[in-house]
């Protein structure tokens, strides 16, 4: 008994303490990401296009070894200009095994948000699907998107994973 | 020809050692009560699989006793017989015995001959529904233990004998987990000596042999010190009247061993002075004695040094790493050619002997996973020769692509099912010689065994030209042990119920085949590697099962091309020849697609730019280049911009992290680090026949 208390207490005092997440920008937007699912950071190089893939599909490059497919967020979600140059990021996330890459406009910085701090998202008619939202973070004067990375990565919209059936 | 079929010894015992052990460990962890479907079969298939290795190699006592045990596994899996306690320990006895006949073959030890047939007996029994036959047990117990002399422990009234078990410092766990291993045999105590070491003391009918072995799975037999303790009593019941010299000399076996061997565990010696006292004449007594057990300790440490075994991760790992080596040295080449050759001649000449070395280094890196699929194949020659002489048939085997290059990891696991499959083609399969008289065929029936790279898989084929599979008994089968079925079915999925648990057509269980575990076992493996068993049958005319498997890490001879920006590997094998067409040669037709004419061939055109949408940089053939492929039979002109060279390529999966592409089968890294792709000549030639509307189903 003891012992399941004091879990419950160290999950309430991580859940206070907060969690962290990954912010980064697409055009003029602030989105984060749980950090945990973040693998490394790179500069973008140059990808190995795939045949008919969807255009927010850029290709795959060889990430040590592993061939990692790459999808640039901004052409997703239609967001800023997909340009690449050196300062051009890929974010590396792990995700149920797989690893994916992600172009992004830039990486800003990691902050913890306490449940207080992320709001629900709400219902309007988006780029986003909300249900890939898990809320708001309002970090002072900043606003961050918080995206369910798991879900959109994993979603059919996304094609990165073949459907389960086949 | 003559097969050395040694060089696979090592391969059934390590895997048959696996085995005993997996199957050891489910068979304690056995709820006798209630036991878990799921692990029986899993005992059954780890018996099977041991015998029908044992039954390749011809080592025919294995055979016999995996099969008494598989009989009575299957009736209890079955849920004919309700499992007793007594069944678990005459499995595990049987373990033993097998363990005991393994070394026997391996290093040449001696076999407890009276111990195997009680065993069989035993099994026998209890397959027969009687319950427990003790006497059957402990009888010949005690007639066992004079003859095999390297046992020599003295026997007590009951044939039960006092082992005093002293273990070397070991963790507690070890400890405990021996003390209940060893309580399967008998009963048993438990003391600690002041310098922590413990010393069992165990009462059992079994020999000493019994307690290394089992000993052995935790630590090494040399550390043990096995004395037979109690002995003022017993001694004397065990030393047969008129032999005073064996007896003492059976003391002296036992004791003198570990004596000699380290004189520092002294412990024990007071209680028996007299018989070590003459160490020089007991040594040797000892020695005598214990021939087997003795070449055993050294045999068994030299071959631990030949070979390793280590995870196939850890190799996978290497080969990524050295993977990244070779493209750092490729970048660090690529930066000093620019230096003067005259300045820098000293670093020049490093980088040089550097690229040498890390080329060799990855060459050896990749020999290890490589293997030639003859490993395998030239297991089967002799097992089919046996087989058929044995069922009385005519069998002439023939084998292809034996030199096709298979991953290690998929070479080990695809050698059970193949047996499998192999040993079924020959007893169900192909008919007897009368039987293929009457009908109209050779007397000698054909078993083609082949393997090639297809369509970025490799596809194994085991072939017969018997009488096919029966449609119809196959069905009244799945009727009877109710599976979901129709007469409608079609025929691709009427033979897939052959790999449902449990089922066989065959009327007569034999030793060879027919318990309907070995397709439950094929079908389990193969799809555990990610492959896809397909089999075709016409009735009369023979049965192919071909096992598809996935080219995750195979290399590829790969003649690597261009088109507009990219490059693109095509697997050599598809390639016939390239060229550069006249334009005379290229025709429209009906103006949709092209044909190229090659040697009097009109070739199908297709051109890679359109199916991939790209931008290239020639559209007309005539500027381009033309790859001329062949795959499945058929023939088609590949368009592209350039050929850019010829490398030998490792297939990275596409599929890991990202998913299957239309006409893609894997990629792979280039000499700079860029990734690229691999053409699936087969899907691309299947598309071009579709766009040149040709019948593509037949």
């Amino acid at each position: 008994m003891s012992y399941s208390t004091q879990t419950q207490a160290q999950t309430e005092a991580g859940e206070i303490a907060g969690k962290e997440f990954l912010a980064f920008t697409l055009g003029k937007e602030e989105y984060g990401i749980d950090i945990l699912r973040v693998q490394e950071i790179r500069g973008y190089e140059p990808v190995t296009r795939i045949a008919n893939a969807p255009d927010f599909i850029k290709g795959v490059v060889n990430l040590r070894g592993i061939i990692v497919p790459v999808v640039d967020m901004r052409i997703k979600l239609s967001l800023g200009s997909p340009t690449y140059d050196q300062f051009t990021v890929v974010i590396i996330l792990s995700i149920a095994g797989r690893v994916v890459g992600m172009v992004v406009d830039s990486v800003s910085d990691v902050t913890t948000l306490s449940p207080e701090q992320v709001k629900p998202a709400p219902e309007m008619g988006t780029t986003f699907d909300s249900d890939y939202l898990i809320g708001l973070g309002t970090l002072n004067d900043r606003m961050l998107i918080l995206v369910d990375i798991d879900k959109l990565m994993s979603s059919p919209e996304m094609g990165l994973i073949e459907k389960i059936a086949a | 020809m003559t097969i050395d079929m040694s060089q696979f010894y090592q391969v059934f015992f390590d895997e048959a050692d696996e085995l005993l052990a997996e199957m050891e460990k489910l068979l304690l962890a056995l709820d006798v009560s209630a036991p878990d479907s799921e692990d029986l079969n899993a005992i059954f298939r780890a018996a099977h699989s041991i015998k029908g290795g044992a039954a390749t190699f011809a080592f025919n006592d294995i055979t016999e006793v995996t099969h008494m045990l598989e009989s009575l596994l299957d009736r209890i899996r079955k849920g004919e017989m309700a499992l007793t306690p007594e069944h678990v320990e005459a499995f595990l006895v049987s373990k033993d015995i097998l363990t005991m006949q393994m070394d026997g073959h391996h290093h040449g030890s001696s076999v407890d001959q009276d111990a195997v047939a009680s065993v069989c007996l035993r099994l026998k029994a209890l397959s027969q529904g009687i319950a427990d036959a003790p006497a059957a047990v402990a009888s010949p117990a005690p007639a066992a233990a004079p003859e095999s002399a390297s046992a020599a422990p003295v026997a007590d009234a009951d044939g039960n004998c006092v082992f005093r078990i002293e273990l070397p410092e070991v963790p507690q766990r070890d400890v405990d987990a021996l003390a209940a291993e060893l309580g399967l045999l008998g009963t048993i105590g438990q003391e600690s000596l002041a310098d922590k070491r413990v010393v069992f003391t165990l009462t059992t009918p079994e020999s000493q042999d019994s307690i290394v072995a089992i000993c052995s799975f935790v630590l090494d037999p040399d550390d043990l010190k096995i004395t037979h303790g109690g002995a003022e009593g017993s001694q004397s019941s065990g030393a047969p009247a008129g032999l005073p010299l064996t007896g003492a000399a059976q003391a002296g076996a036992a004791e003198a061993k570990p004596a000699a061997e380290d004189p520092g565990y002294g412990i024990f010696e007071p209680e028996k002075t007299d018989a070590v006292s003459p160490p020089a004449v007991a040594a040797p007594v000892a020695e005598a004695r214990n021939p087997g057990r003795r070449a055993t300790d050294k045999e068994g440490a030299g071959q631990e040094s030949s070979s390793i075994r280590v995870g196939i991760e850890k190799v996978d790992q290497l080969i990524n790493l050295v993977g990244e080596l070779v493209i750092t040295q490729a970048m660090i080449e690529q930066r000093i050619g620019v230096l003067d050759p005259i300045q820098y001649e000293r670093l020049l000449n490093s980088v040089g002997q550097l690229t040498r070395n890390t080329r060799d280094l990855q060459e050896a890196v990749m020999s290890i996973r490589m293997m030639p699929m003859d490993y395998v194949f030239s297991r089967f020659p002799r097992m089919v020769r046996d087989l058929a002489g044995k069922l009385g048939k005519k069998v002439d085997f023939v084998t292809r692509g034996a030199a096709t290059e298979l991953d290690k990891g998929l070479i080990e696991r695809i050698v059970d099912p193949l047996t499998h499959l192999v040993r079924n083609s020959v007893d169900h399969g192909i008919e007897m010689p009368e039987k293929r008289r009457a009908t109209g065929k050779s007397e000698t029936g054909k078993l083609t065994l082949s393997a090639a790279h297809q369509g970025g898989n490799i596809v194994i084929e085991v072939s017969d030209d018997g009488g096919g599979l029966s449609r119809e008994r196959i069905l009244d089968k799945a009727k009877q042990q109710g599976l979901p079925v129709s007469d409608t079915m079609p025929d691709a999925e009427v033979w897939q119920l052959i790999f449902a648990p449990g089922f066989s057509t065959a009327e007569v269980v034999t030793d060879v085949s027919g318990r309907g575990v070995g397709m439950d076992v094929v079908k389990r493996n193969i799809t555990a590697m990610g492959g896809i068993v397909d089999i075709r049958s016409v009735p009369g005319a023979g049965t192919t099962i071909a096992i598809s498997l996935p080219l995750t890490l195979a290399i590829l001879d790969g003649m690597s091309v261009r088109v507009g920006e990219e490059v693109y590997i095509l697997p050599l094998g598809y390639v016939i020849e390239s060229l550069q067409p006249a334009a005379a040669d290229v025709k429209d037709i009906a103006g949709q697609g092209q044909v190229v004419k090659i040697r009097e061939e009109y070739l199908p055109l297709i051109p890679l730019y359109q199916i991939f949408a790209i931008e290239p940089n020639f559209t007309d053939p005539a500027q381009g280049i033309v790859v001329i492929l062949e795959a499945d039979g058929k023939k088609a002109a590949l368009l592209v911009d350039a050929l850019v060279g010829q490398q030998q390529v490792v297939v990275k999966n596409l599929e890991s992290n990202f998913r299957k592409v239309a006409g893609i089968s894997g990629a792979t890294i280039l000499g700079d680090g860029g990734v690229s792709l691999i053409l699936d000549v087969s899907a691309l030639l299947r598309s071009s026949r579709q766009l040149n509307a040709d019948p593509v189903f037949f």
